[in-house]
């Protein structure tokens, strides 16, 4: 049987989100004898023309340019996953949505009129069909190799919705918010890291986005009681999955 | 297109960070011009850094780039600090330094294994490459799993680590667990002097660049967080007056900033600057290890610099080892970071070179101004005269030996062009 060709594709991004594939050097080599790499311009000089079996896509729509790349990379992918905030949320980048873009392009080059860009920057499902996303900022090794062996045997991931509470709870952590008195996105966060940063005795910052059923209202309410202002809490939610719509409304309702 | 035209493209770059293309014009038989595009999206981050909170701008500043987010978290820390007028508790420097080692062997190991050396060797890729070289990928891969497991560790994780903060750590770590990264170390640091043997075997075209070279200067270290901008032309500066000996130009086919030395043009920073301007700040066994390679205390030749690359491993390794054996945790408690109005520069040296941050804060803590300079932007110039000269040398060569020559002058450079976006296509226009 032919081997699946998989192509791993970037948009708008750092490129942290397939170095997490190379970053997996105990799974790499064999990851690599799995699956045809086909289209991987990060790691090989070797690019194949589609179709391709799965498509890793990271990065964010900020182009014209590359809102029409997507779609045929669409066309030509028989599964279509988004990896990271910036796929999945729009990223970083998508603080511009909520600024004037042409000053930000005034405001970081000489020649504002070398640069063509879009005014907003929007998650690959704003575009296209997508049949799975993995979240995170960057996203996480564990869940990008059970989301290759998944898609190798036919099965649906596993990828849990439930909040990074959940998985702190898992860890067996204590809470920072409640032991500490330290502002935690961890209650609305989407699972995926492990619940990192309470185990460094921090809060977490929502790298991951919105978890599935998120109650940010009453999490804001809980950060103003610990001495939040509302400043605080826009920019909180306001990060790195700003225009993920939960984040988004709730930012807004500090303004 | 005529008898005399020919025209070839390449329309990405591939073994680079992020996206970018070369294009070569050729007409009646010469090079006109080379030129780097760099189609990687602009991201914007100097703009939307403004109005946040400086306590937040490393976190931020790391997300320009997934391959060196310590050297984004460590500039922008020191900047701010430097703002503010916070001195990081020595065990707190000797931590972060720490930190950077574990960013060197993670990039460094995956830039001359898995896409510098199949250039070398005749393979499209580093996967390609195990088929043969087996042995020598297994244990690049292990070496980079040591650097990013160092990372993990100290910070987290080692895409994005999530415990850098303005003076000092979330978390600081205990001996126990620092310790316990020795081991892997060791081996690591063998894997880095096997690296550099074999490639040192490897064919390298003879080729001198007189560029200026520019790089940190430290009274006693090789440097990764601290010192001063120094560089072969005679620059020797506070790294808060960079905008008076640089400045950033910008040029119509990319959408990265070109970094030049005013009056002078082009220089090159990464391995080959640091090196050259640093060897005498090596420990003499790692100088005769060099020497062992045939290595002298400047390297000029960009195809080299695998080997500058292998001897920074090695020195890095070691000087993590170092760094855990002598560290114990700091016994009072770290400075207070209070806000005060004000601007604060910094540089440090990414894997691939110089990143200066400068920011201006207002007296809350909130951004009012933010510059970054990243080491791609400032190599754009020195890495298009480089593609020049090999085009020239390579012009009667068949197009895809032309292409892959010039592809291979680039990837000489380690270039990141994620974080020059703030930064590639090849195209052959033969006339």
């Amino acid at each position: 049987m032919a081997r699946p060709r998989l192509a791993v594709l970037k948009f708008a991004s750092c490129d942290g989100c397939q170095l997490s594939l190379l970053d997996c050097e105990d799974e790499l080599l064999a990851v690599a004898g799995a699956v045809e790499i086909a289209n991987f311009p990060e790691a090989s000089r070797s690019i194949l023309p589609g179709p391709y079996d799965i498509a890793l896509v990271e990065g964010s729509i900020t182009t014209e340019h590359d809102a029409a790349r997507i779609r045929e990379i669409r066309d030509e992918s028989l599964l279509l996953v988004a990896i990271g905030a910036c796929a999945t949320a729009g990223g970083i980048q998508a603080l511009r949505n909520f600024a004037e873009v042409g000053e930000m392009v005034r405001a970081v080059y000489a020649r504002p009129d070398f640069i063509s860009t879009l005014a907003t920057s929007t998650p690959v499902a704003a575009h296209v069909k997508v049949d799975y996303e993995l979240r995170g900022c960057p996203i996480d090794k564990g869940q990008l190799l059970e989301l290759i062996s998944a898609l190798l045997a036919g099965r649906r991931p596993v990828l849990p919705a439930h909040s990074v509470c959940v998985e702190c709870k898992l860890a067996g952590r204590v809470c920072v918010m409640v032991a500490h008195g330290t502002p935690c996105l961890g209650p609305v966060t989407h699972a995926g890291c492990g619940a990192l940063c309470p185990g460094y005795h921090r809060g977490c910052y929502g790298c991951f986005g919105p978890a599935e059923t998120t109650n940010t209202a009453s999490l804001a309410a809980q950060w103003q009681a610990l001495g939040a202002s509302g400043r605080d809490i826009k920019r909180a939610f306001r990060t790195f999955n700003a225009a993920a719509e939960p984040f988004r409304r709730e930012a807004e309702a500090h303004d | 297109m005529t008898e005399t035209t020919k025209r070839i493209r390449v329309e990405m770059l591939a073994r680079v960070e992020g996206e970018g293309g070369l294009e070569v014009d050729i007409a009646d038989g010469a090079v006109q011009s080379v030129r780097l595009s760099i189609f990687e999206p602009p991201r914007l981050f100097e703009a939307f850094l403004r109005g946040r909170a400086a306590a937040e701008a490393p976190d931020i500043a790391a997300r320009i780039c997934g391959i060196c987010p310590v050297a984004y978290q460590m500039s922008a820390a020191h900047a701010i600090e430097a703002a503010y007028g916070v001195q990081p508790v020595p065990e707190v420097r000797a931590l972060r330094r720490l930190l950077y080692c574990g960013e060197y062997i993670e990039s460094h190991a995956l830039h001359m294994v898995m896409l510098h050396a199949p250039d070398f060797l005749g393979y499209e890729d580093g996967i390609a490459m195990a088929a043969a070289h087996g042995e020598l990928v297994k244990r690049a891969l292990a070496a980079k799993k040591a650097g990013n497991a160092l990372m993990r560790v100290l910070a987290g994780r080692e895409i994005h680590p999530i415990n850098v903060r303005l003076g000092g750590f979330y978390r600081l770590p205990g001996r126990a667990e620092l310790l316990a990264l020795q081991p892997d170390l060791a081996r690591a640091r063998d894997d880095s002097v096997a690296i550099l043997r074999w490639a040192a075997a490897f064919e390298f075209p003879d080729i001198e660049r007189d560029w200026e070279l520019v790089a940190l200067r430290h009274p006693t270290e090789y440097p990764l967080n601290e010192g001063r901008i120094a560089s072969t032309g005679g620059i020797d500066i506070a790294a808060d007056a960079f905008e008076t000996v640089f400045e950033e130009r910008h040029i119509a086919h990319s959408n990265a900033l070109h970094a030049v030395v005013r009056d002078r043009g082009a220089y090159l920073t990464g391995p080959l600057a640091r090196y050259a301007l640093n060897f005498d700040r090596l420990p003499a066994h790692i100088q005769a290890l060099a020497r062992e390679v045939g290595l002298g205390p400047v390297c000029r030749n960009p195809y080299r610099s695998i080997l500058v690359r292998a001897i920074e491993t090695v020195f890095v390794c070691e000087e993590a080892m170092r760094l855990i054996a002598t560290y114990r945790p700091p016994q009072a408690a770290p400075p207070a970071v209070v806000p005060r109005a004000g601007t604060g520069a910094w540089a440090t040296e990414a894997p691939r070179g110089l990143l200066w941050h400068r920011y201006e804060i207002d007296s809350d803590g909130t951004i009012l101004s933010a510059r970054i300079v990243p080491p791609t932007a400032q190599n754009q110039p020195a890495i298009e005269a480089d593609l020049l000269d090999i085009a020239r040398r390579r012009i009667d060569a068949p197009d895809d030996v032309l292409q892959l020559a010039c592809e291979a002058a680039v990837r000489n450079h380690d270039p990141c062009i994620s974080c020059a976006t703030h930064f590639l296509r090849l195209t052959v226009n033969r006339r």
